[in-house]
């Protein structure tokens, strides 16, 4: 028997088929450890012990009967809560939500269980996704487990800090602008970003349509690919997911990556975009060891990167200010009664949201209001063309794109809550790949103060196996990642 | 302002020149709704037809439907649109509790169909038509989802609150906007009247006013008659029939006329038509209007017509109204006004013309279907659909009258029957022994007959009293139970008085 926080998807599958341990006991040892490390970091929002003893015990009999497993057989997972869950509440992190429970699941969700993963509950995050700290949730802040006076990232903080705490083997988070490799990086896990219309967006509550995703969180790039392989495809209930087919992503990567050839843009690497000087020793270590496993590591350029967060700041705010249009207090969510239907709406979204969301609303309705438009959307539906041309051209010559995930180590609660726009900037080298649609993951390099360091690959479209493939050689490289002071291992097994 | 006599109104407004032009929203009559698979069957309890995708549910994601497509396609090229190959799904944004996502997905700068028209009948000054046609240019045809219904009577609680039935959300709609082409409210209510002919034609929707699945709205200015610039325009919304969309169009060149004579300036602005009292009021001015920061829809992928998906839309186009009409008038000699009857719908311009097909009669079928035929369904509230009077038996019954076995009038009591039991003419005037008489031997015996018992009568007709031929027939008619053929009577009558 292994501890719970170094299971992966493969180690559980396998005891599981050869009898070492039960799902359903596997599910109540998480049950039973999960609030005594969990009171400190505040990763979960809501537990679902009903649904993860219901699913345990459909496997469990599947093992019994001695029927083939699925792939991810018995592997406890969680679930950022922005994605619906049907009968357990979704609050994404929201006072508007805060008693909401959806009719349907997610099609990922639906996924994961059919590959035999067992939701243990539902993850803290930003509220709608918005923010890269996890300041913003209604329901209190994530503590990042490396340090639990900084931050975790966000906004799929919870995600990462519950995978990096050994609360979950596995998340799914969202990205929208960076919100799942931020705080990987932050956390120390695996973050993975997949090309947009890799996996069905139904069942995702809404920030930026055009610009969100979900993806998995895994202390591995195996699991990670794992977890992905489970949820990608097409679903006819997203019109905007994409039908190529999903390749064995847990196969490929053993392949070789010598003769791959990955870009660092110069733009990452400028003074201006404020990388801190260890996380840049980090980073040009990693480079160090991919080029002597034989890649080709090469400077290109993205010219528009400059651009990037200002043009996702415009876009992301536009569609938002429109998709919370809805929680107006009339048929689900929070109402604050008024005597006229204008006071209703104004006293419901007043209480139900938070400043950030608030903020977010009013920019995203300012650059789409008449005589606004061209000057604000138009012109940053453009540059988002650019920027998504500066990748294409890009992939033209190089396999991959390396950076590190954000220029700084996590930073401290309350550091950055008042300057948004120093908040932002933390998304800097995360933004573009949501641009411009393509996929990236960031995998833990080393440590700058102490904090874990991220390295981010970047690939072209559907090219999730390649950066996969890179990133589980790359952790060879690195060598075994360590624990977190504050984790599962602290917990003795029951 | 001083208070005017209609009349003088009316010769105030004379000086000025309307322009209207329309928006009319059509309700596609899909299965299901337009970005999900609910039904949208009219008139189900309130909320039974919704699912989370219609209820505007965090997370649901529209997919469109291909068949809203299809009607919406058909219905371009049934106006004549060119068929954009990429149209974009955009948002119109405003808060309303009846609709759920507080946004509305429509399509803005890239419709899915442009530069259409239609043709009304072209009018005088007064508004007479003169015979020829005009042609009112349509702007744009695009595709976009209902909004739920408010209820706000009808509750007992309905003084202080409102209720909202989603059974309509996402019912699929295609907006057509015309150019502001019209000159008068006939021509306005022509147009409306031609494009629902054309859209039932179509078979894309079912345009039933009453149930909200054809809606206009009206927008209309005044400027001096040879003047080339439009004046200020005011919108009118809740126009719920075509009678009221005449009277409010009416209503609203009066008031603007009166404005524009006493020195004022209309306002745009949007009013509203209360049909109670026939007038309309300002609802909101342009400085209150939304601001609806329409964007690209990102949930729906740009919509695309191939050219080859387009031609087989275009191959399965019935014929139109017009070309049907035309085709009617040279084929079968039909006149003007009897093919605008008969074309009136497809079903009885598919009955006129199974009837009238290798009918020796065309006009007499056309004469028996307009008449007797609308009459009896008028009274007994048929359809074409139920009617026992196959479309044959009309062209038989017209042939018996033509050969003289029955007579007109007769025909009226063999159609009575017909239409009661379904049997061909033949059976309906045998089993009513209505055989006409031709026979001149048997009827030259009558009139013997008839002729001496009035022996009076015959003198006065001879001595030039002419007129009493009509009683002589009548008398003959009465003799043989009125089967006798009017035509011959008066025939051998005259002789037998010569």
């Amino acid at each position: 028997m292994t501890d719970l926080h170094t299971l992966t998807t493969a180690t559980v599958r396998t005891q599981l088929a050869e009898g070492q341990i039960s799902a359903r006991g596997l599910v109540e040892e998480f049950l039973r450890a999960i609030p005594a490390v969990d009171g400190r970091v505040h990763s979960y929002l809501t537990m679902a012990p009903e649904r993860a003893r219901a699913q345990a015990a459909r496997l469990d009999a599947l093992a019994e009967r001695g029927e083939p497993l699925p792939p991810l057989a018995g592997v406890p997972v969680a679930v950022k809560d922005v994605i619906s869950t049907r009968g357990i509440r979704t609050t994404c992190g929201s006072r508007a939500l805060e008693r909401y429970t959806p009719l349907f699941d997610a099609t990922a969700v639906e996924r994961l269980e059919a590959a035999g993963a067992i939701i243990l509950g539902k993850l803290n995050c930003d509220e709608f996704a918005m923010g890269s700290s996890n300041e913003n949730s209604a329901f209190g802040p994530v503590r990042n487990p490396w340090d639990l006076e900084r931050v975790p990232g966000g906004s799929s903080g919870g995600a990462a800090a519950a995978v990096a705490a050994g609360l979950a083997v596995a998340a799914l988070g969202s990205d929208t602008g960076g919100s799942i490799r931020q705080p990987a990086a932050f956390c120390g896990v695996v973050g993975l970003l997949p090309t947009y219309g890799r996996v069905s967006r139904f069942g995702l509550v809404a920030f930026a349509s055009s610009l969100d995703h979900i993806g998995p969180l895994a202390r591995s790039a195996k699991d990670a690919a794992a977890v992905l392989a489970a949820i990608a495809g097409r679903d006819p209930l997203d019109a905007t997911s994409a039908d190529a087919p999903v390749p064995d992503y847990v196969r490929q990567l053993d392949e070789p990556i010598a003769g791959l050839r990955i870009g660092v843009p110069r733009e990452a690497m400028a003074a201006g975009a404020g990388l801190d000087a260890a996380v840049a020793a980090q980073f040009q270590a990693a480079l160090a060891q991919l080029e002597h496993a034989g890649c080709k590591i090469v400077e290109i350029s993205l010219p528009h990167a400059p651009y990037a967060i200002a043009t996702y700041y415009v876009i992301a705010t536009a569609e938002a200010s429109s998709n919370l249009a809805r929680y107006d207090g009339v048929r689900y969510g929070l109402r604050v009664e008024a005597d006229s239907l204008g006071e209703m709406y104004r006293r419901t979204r007043e209480a139900g949201f938070g400043a950030e969301v608030k903020r977010r609303i009013l920019l995203g309705t300012f650059v789409l209001s008449a005589g606004y438009y061209d000057a604000y959307y138009r012109k940053a539906q453009r540059v988002r063309n650019l920027v998504a041309g500066d990748y294409r051209a890009a992939f033209e010559s190089v396999d991959a794109i390396a950076t590190p995930t954000t220029p700084t180590p996590a930073f401290r609660l309350g550091e950055k809550i008042a300057d948004p726009l120093q908040m932002y900037l933390n998304d800097i080298f995360t933004v573009s790949a949501d641009l411009a649609g393509i996929p990236g993951i960031s995998v833990p390099c080393g440590f700058a103060s102490g904090l874990p360091v991220g390295l981010q690959l970047l690939g072209n479209y559907f090219e999730e196996a390649r950066l996969l493939r890179l990133a589980h050689h790359y952790e060879r490289l690195r060598g075994a990642f360590p624990d977190p002071p504050v984790s599962l291992a602290e917990a003795p097994r029951g | 302002m001083a208070t005017l006599s209609a009349a003088e109104l009316a010769q105030q407004a004379a000086k000025y020149e309307p322009v209207i032009g329309l928006e009319v929203h059509v309700q596609l009559n899909t299965a299901t709704k337009i970005f999900c698979g609910c039904p949208t069957a009219f008139g189900a309890p309130p909320n039974s037809q919704t699912c989370p995708v219609c209820l505007g549910l965090p997370g649901a994601l529209p997919v469109l439907n291909r068949e809203a497509v299809r009607k919406a396609v058909l219905a371009a090229l049934g106006l004549g649109c060119t068929v954009n190959e990429v149209s974009i799904f955009a948002r119109k944004n405003y808060f309303y509790p009846d609709l759920p996502k507080g946004y509305q997905i429509s399509q803005y700068d890239r419709p899915l169909a442009e530069h259409g028209s239609l043709f009304v009948d072209a009018r005088d000054a007064h508004g007479r038509p003169t015979g020829g046609t005009k042609t009112i240019g349509i702007t744009r045809l695009h595709l976009e989802e209902d909004a739920g219904k408010s209820l706000h009577e009808g509750f007992p609680d309905s003084e202080t609150f409102s209720y909202v039935d989603l059974n309509r959300s996402g019912v699929p709609l295609i907006e057509i906007v015309s150019e502001p082409d019209m000159r008068s409210p006939e021509e306005a209510h022509e147009y409306v009247t031609r494009l629902k002919q054309i859209m039932l034609y179509l078979d894309v929707s079912d345009c039933n006013m009453e149930e909200g699945s054809l809606r206009c709205d009206a927008n209309v200015s005044l400027r001096l008659r040879g003047s080339e610039r439009f004046g200020t325009k005011a919108e009118i919304k809740n126009l719920n029939s075509f009678r009221f969309l005449q009277r409010a169009l009416e209503f609203e060149i009066l008031r603007q006329a009166e404005i524009l004579e006493s020195g004022g300036r209309v306002v745009q602005e949007t009013r509203l038509y209360n049909a109670a009292e026939g007038r309309t009021y300002s609802m909101r001015s342009k400085e209150e209007a939304h601001d609806y920061r329409y964007f690209p829809e990102p949930d729906l992928p740009p919509l695309v017509v191939s050219a080859a998906a387009r031609e087989e839309i275009a191959a399965k186009m019935p014929e139109l109204p017009r070309a049907k009409r035309e085709r009617l008038m040279a084929q079968y000699g039909l006149a003007a006004y009897d093919a605008e009857v008969l074309t009136a719908t497809q079903a009885l311009a598919d009955y006129f013309e199974a009837a009238a097909t290798g009918s020796a009669h065309p006009k007499a079928v056309a004469n028996w279907i307009m008449g007797e035929l609308a009459a009896h369904m008028n009274a007994t509230g048929e359809t074409l659909a139920t009617i026992k009077i196959q479309p044959a038996h009309v062209a038989q019954l017209a042939a018996l009258i033509a050969e003289g076995t029955i007579s007109g009038k007769m025909a009226k009591e063999v159609f009575a029957r017909m239409a009661a039991t379904g049997e061909p003419p033949a059976a309906a005037v045998a089993a009513l022994g209505l055989k006409q008489e031709s026979d001149p031997a048997a009827l030259r015996a009558l009139v013997a007959q008839v002729l001496a018992a009035h022996p009076q009568q015959a003198a006065q007709y001879r001595a030039g009293k002419t007129a009493l031929l009509g009683f002589f027939v009548g008398q003959v008619m009465k003799a043989s139970r009125g089967q006798a053929n009017p035509a011959l009577v008066n025939q051998l009558l005259q002789e037998a008085l010569a």
